[in-house]
């Protein structure tokens, strides 16, 4: 070694703090993120368990590198030290088996407790089935015979950068799906064409849509507001564009809303809906895209024609 | 060294130029080959990385259509796995085995040749898919139908193409087990073997086992594009999820098949430069195995939300974090391998160290993604991006940047530039973070991946992970300056080249002769087996 090595390290930890502070400068609104905490018990729940397996992962670092850093400190040989000859230690080795296990199994039991209770669907006061489409959700109020479209709402303008973004750009939808609070809503999920996921990260809530599968979750949600998310698998060309917005709001509100909901779809039928109109429109389009994979190749180029984000 | 006998003579009059490369059956040219197929991938999938990176690099579309972009994740994914790490590995295992093991070359010559020469027509027919009506696979790496049903004329030849991966691969996993199991020199039994050696044995293994799974898979995808079958068809009475199941069973152990061999690079690096022997030599030999059983229990854990039943799900989760074990243990030994000793610090051991500790940083991620609750807000963001970036790069790649730099004076008999090492080391470790780190915040706070166009909130850590690929990228350029510089010339490396390197490879001339140990090492009087370390006397006296 040639520069001896005190000095090294201190030039090294002066490096990495100017990398620090120019990187605060340099973006000085950062705020580093976590997972959100949510507003339903079973989103905290998750949330607890994501902090307790993270401080734990910390302090196994700190462990690991602490000795790591020692050791390289240390046993250097630019010190003149002799290297020890010793290679095996059963006792060492079944410790470091044995203490991880045990970690393990503090964290599965908590773990496995939450899932179970995210699984148990009974007893639900609602039903929504939500169904994915290329590239747009539709949401059917089971016990209410309320059926709509949710579309993405933000302006292609705004995607292709010629005029400015609005705050809520690309989790912004023309009909949101409206929930009540304090009610346990059962939520069904299938998709008319290929795979998505429906997310709501306040929820805690993310399942496949799958084609001639129904999967089921549920949430109670506690806080009135609105709460954004997107499609979460891969699903073409617009899979970024099709988010999920939920709005909740207090139960009295929501059944006002769904009767009123229900009048204008009896007055639908002389045509004035223009929502629900331009939504079946999509889905239309969208029904043309996903046509049987024994089409031709036009057929495919066309179903990969921007639909979704040239709606606005 | 080795005396030179009239067969080898008679072998030395190989073609020269182009021919040589086509033609040549030596596992050292072989490797060659593989070595820097590996690295022009590197430099194409990298290349692929820059244009999402660039896209992602403000919110809007700026550059590129939301498809081309989902074709540029499903290529870099596919080329980085099948065309970097992959081939990376093998060349390695062609080069290192013969010598490690004390044998004269792989036991299946002819077919080595052939299995490195399916892989340029492979990935040619691959990257010509960009080109055609449709554009290129664009449903993801993963293939999942129905999307990857709707890609455009590209399907076929991408399937094709997997298929001569797949054989490519097999080929030279049977080649890597009939070589490790018949040719080792006297004396070196299986727990002799470096930890190189077994890392890929068991990996050949696994290899063997579920590559011919993925073929299988993908063919079921031909069959129900072109021949009407409904495998995975609903509305023929198939399953959409079956395919997910058969493609992770390949999966998973695939994630292994790209890290365990780094394992065996970084137990070869760490005790030569710590000059103590291995810790735990036996029981890291165990680790392996028992990571190599539980990647085949895992796989599901790769599709928690398709909204398996509550006992899959406890199963999957209970056996996703069991793994956390064996990996601990053998981060435990590294770290006992270094304790103590004597430790200096060339690029190699910089690159391992680095390794040991951004390769815990995503086995951390990954114990946090196995807890099935969290795993449903973590899971398809970039949390999990970052994961696997972080046990890929700064791991697999990582442990073949080291390789390179540890073995490359060995293969040349040229010693490389330590000062461009170093900055190539700190240049990369650097931006590898500034890259990846950020990717874990986005995640978290809700940015599902493979998508080309993000919310607002998102645009700061999307800035800071763009500048750092295209740094990491740029810094990969020196290492390419640093490895023709070293074919080229450079000081004469040593025979031994590292003062604590121990291993057959290191008792023979830097380079080694174009065919090695054709009279076989007598291991058992030039080791001392105790301590894993060479008996400097015996070497000198053989015959």
């Amino acid at each position: 070694m040639k520069v001896n090595t005190p000095k090294r390290s201190i030039c090294y930890i002066l490096l990495v703090g100017l990398i620090g502070v120019y990187s605060q400068n340099a973006w000085s609104d950062i705020q580093p993120y976590n997972m959100p905490e949510g507003v339903t018990e079973i989103s905290h729940k998750v949330f607890d368990l994501h902090m307790i397996i993270f401080y734990i992962c910390c302090v196994i670092g700190v462990l690991v590198f602490g000795a790591m850093a020692v050791t390289i400190l240390r046993d250097r040989k630019s010190k003149g030290v002799t290297p020890a000859k010793f290679h095996e230690s059963t006792f060492l080795e079944f410790l470091w088996t044995a203490v991880p296990f045990a970690i393990l199994i503090g964290i599965a039991i908590p773990a496995a407790k939450v899932l179970i209770e995210m699984e148990d669907v009974s007893d639900a006061d609602m039903t929504i089935k939500v169904t994915g489409y290329q590239w747009l959700w539709r949401y059917e109020y089971i016990d209410h015979d309320i059926d709509f479209y949710s579309v993405l709402k933000t302006s292609r303008d705004e995607i292709y950068n010629r005029t400015e973004k609005n705050e809520n750009y690309l989790l912004e939808v023309d009909n949101e799906l409206v929930l009540p609070t304090n009610r346990k809503v059962r939520i069904l999920l299938t998709s008319n064409d290929v795979l998505h996921a429906w997310w709501v990260p306040d929820l805690a809530l993310k399942k496949d849509a799958i084609p001639g599968y129904i999967n089921q979750m549920w949430t109670e949600i506690n806080e009135p507001g609105i709460y954004r998310g997107q499609c979460a698998e891969l699903c073409g060309r617009d899979h970024g564009f099709m988010p999920v917005v939920v709005r909740a709001i207090p139960p009295e509100e929501f059944d006002a809303w769904a009767m009123q909901q229900n009048n204008k779809t009896v007055a639908k039928s002389g045509g004035s809906d223009t929502s629900l109109q331009q939504g079946n429109e999509n889905v239309a389009n969208a029904k043309e895209t996903i046509a049987p994979s024994k089409q031709d190749q036009k057929n495919i180029a066309a179903a990969i024609e921007p639909q979704a984000i040239t709606n606005q | 060294m080795s005396t030179t006998t009239a067969d080898e003579h008679h072998d030395d009059h190989h073609p020269s130029g182009i021919m040589r490369w086509i033609t040549t059956t030596n596992h050292k040219d072989i490797g060659t080959l593989y070595l820097w197929f590996s690295f022009i991938m590197f430099f194409i999938g990298g290349f692929m990385a820059l244009i999402i990176r660039s896209e992602l690099f403000q919110p809007g579309m700026q550059f590129v259509d939301p498809q081309f972009f989902n074709s540029m994740t499903t290529m870099h994914a596919i080329i980085m796995i099948f065309g970097v790490v992959m081939p990376a590995f093998t060349g390695l295992a062609n080069w290192l085995i013969p010598l490690m093991i004390g044998g004269t070359d792989m036991a299946l010559p002819r077919m080595n040749n052939w299995s490195f020469w399916i892989l340029p027509f492979a990935f040619a027919m691959m990257l010509s898919t960009l080109f055609m009506d449709g554009g290129g696979p664009a449903g993801g790496w993963t293939l999942y139908p129905p999307l990857s049903l709707q890609t455009g004329d590209a399907l076929p030849f991408v399937i094709f193409s997997i298929h001569f991966m797949g054989m490519s691969s097999i080929m030279g996993a049977i080649n890597v087990v009939a070589t490790i199991l018949n040719m080792r020199a006297p004396g070196m039994t299986l727990m002799r073997m470096p930890l190189f050696v077994w890392t890929w044995l068991i990996t050949a293994y696994l290899l063997i086992a579920v590559m011919p799974v993925l073929a299988g898979g993908v063919t079921m995808l031909l069959t129900d594009k072109f021949f009407d079958t409904s495998f995975f068809n609903a509305a023929g009475g198939g399953d959409p999820v079956l395919f997910q199941h058969i493609f992770w069973f390949f999966g998973h152990p695939e994630v292994y098949i790209l890290i365990l061999p780094s394992f065996g690079v970084i137990s070869s690096i760490i005790p030569t430069f710590a000059r103590k022997p291995l810790f735990g030599y036996s029981s890291m030999v165990y680790a392996t195995a028992s990571i190599a059983f539980l990647s085949f229990i895992v796989w599901a854990h790769h599709m928690f939300t398709v909204g398996m039943p509550l006992a899959g799900e406890l199963f999957f989760m209970f056996a996703t974090m069991l793994i956390a074990v064996p990996t601990g243990v053998k981060v435990f030994n590294w770290i006992c391998t270094m304790w103590r000793g004597a430790m200096t610090f060339e690029t190699p051991m910089l690159f391992a160290i680095a390794f040991i500790i951004l390769f815990t940083i995503g086995g951390f991620s990954g114990l946090m993604l196995a807890i099935t609750p969290a795993d449903f807000q973590y899971h398809d963001t970039y949390f999990v991006v970052a994961h696997f970036h972080y046990v890929l790069v700064p791991g697999s790649i990582f442990a073949i940047i080291a390789a390179v730099y540890y073995w490359l004076p060995k293969w040349t008999g040229h010693m490389y530039s330590e000062f461009w090492g170093k900055t190539h080391f700190w240049l990369s470790t650097i931006f590898v973070n500034i890259t990846f780190f950020p990717m874990h915040f986005v995640g978290l706070a809700g940015m599902p991946r493979r998508i080309p166009d993000y919310a607002l909130q998102f645009s700061d850590y999307n800035q800071m992970a763009t500048i750092g690929a295209f740094g990491f990228g740029f810094a990969q350029l020196i290492f390419l300056g640093l490895v023709i510089a070293t074919i080229r010339g450079g000081a004469k490396a040593t025979d031994r080249v590292w003062e604590g390197a121990q291993g057959l490879e290191w008792t023979l001339s830097s380079p080694p002769p174009y065919h090695s140990f054709t009279t076989p090492p007598n291991v058992d009087n030039e080791w001392n087996w105790f301590t894993r370390t060479v008996n400097d006397e015996a070497i000198k006296t053989r015959s």
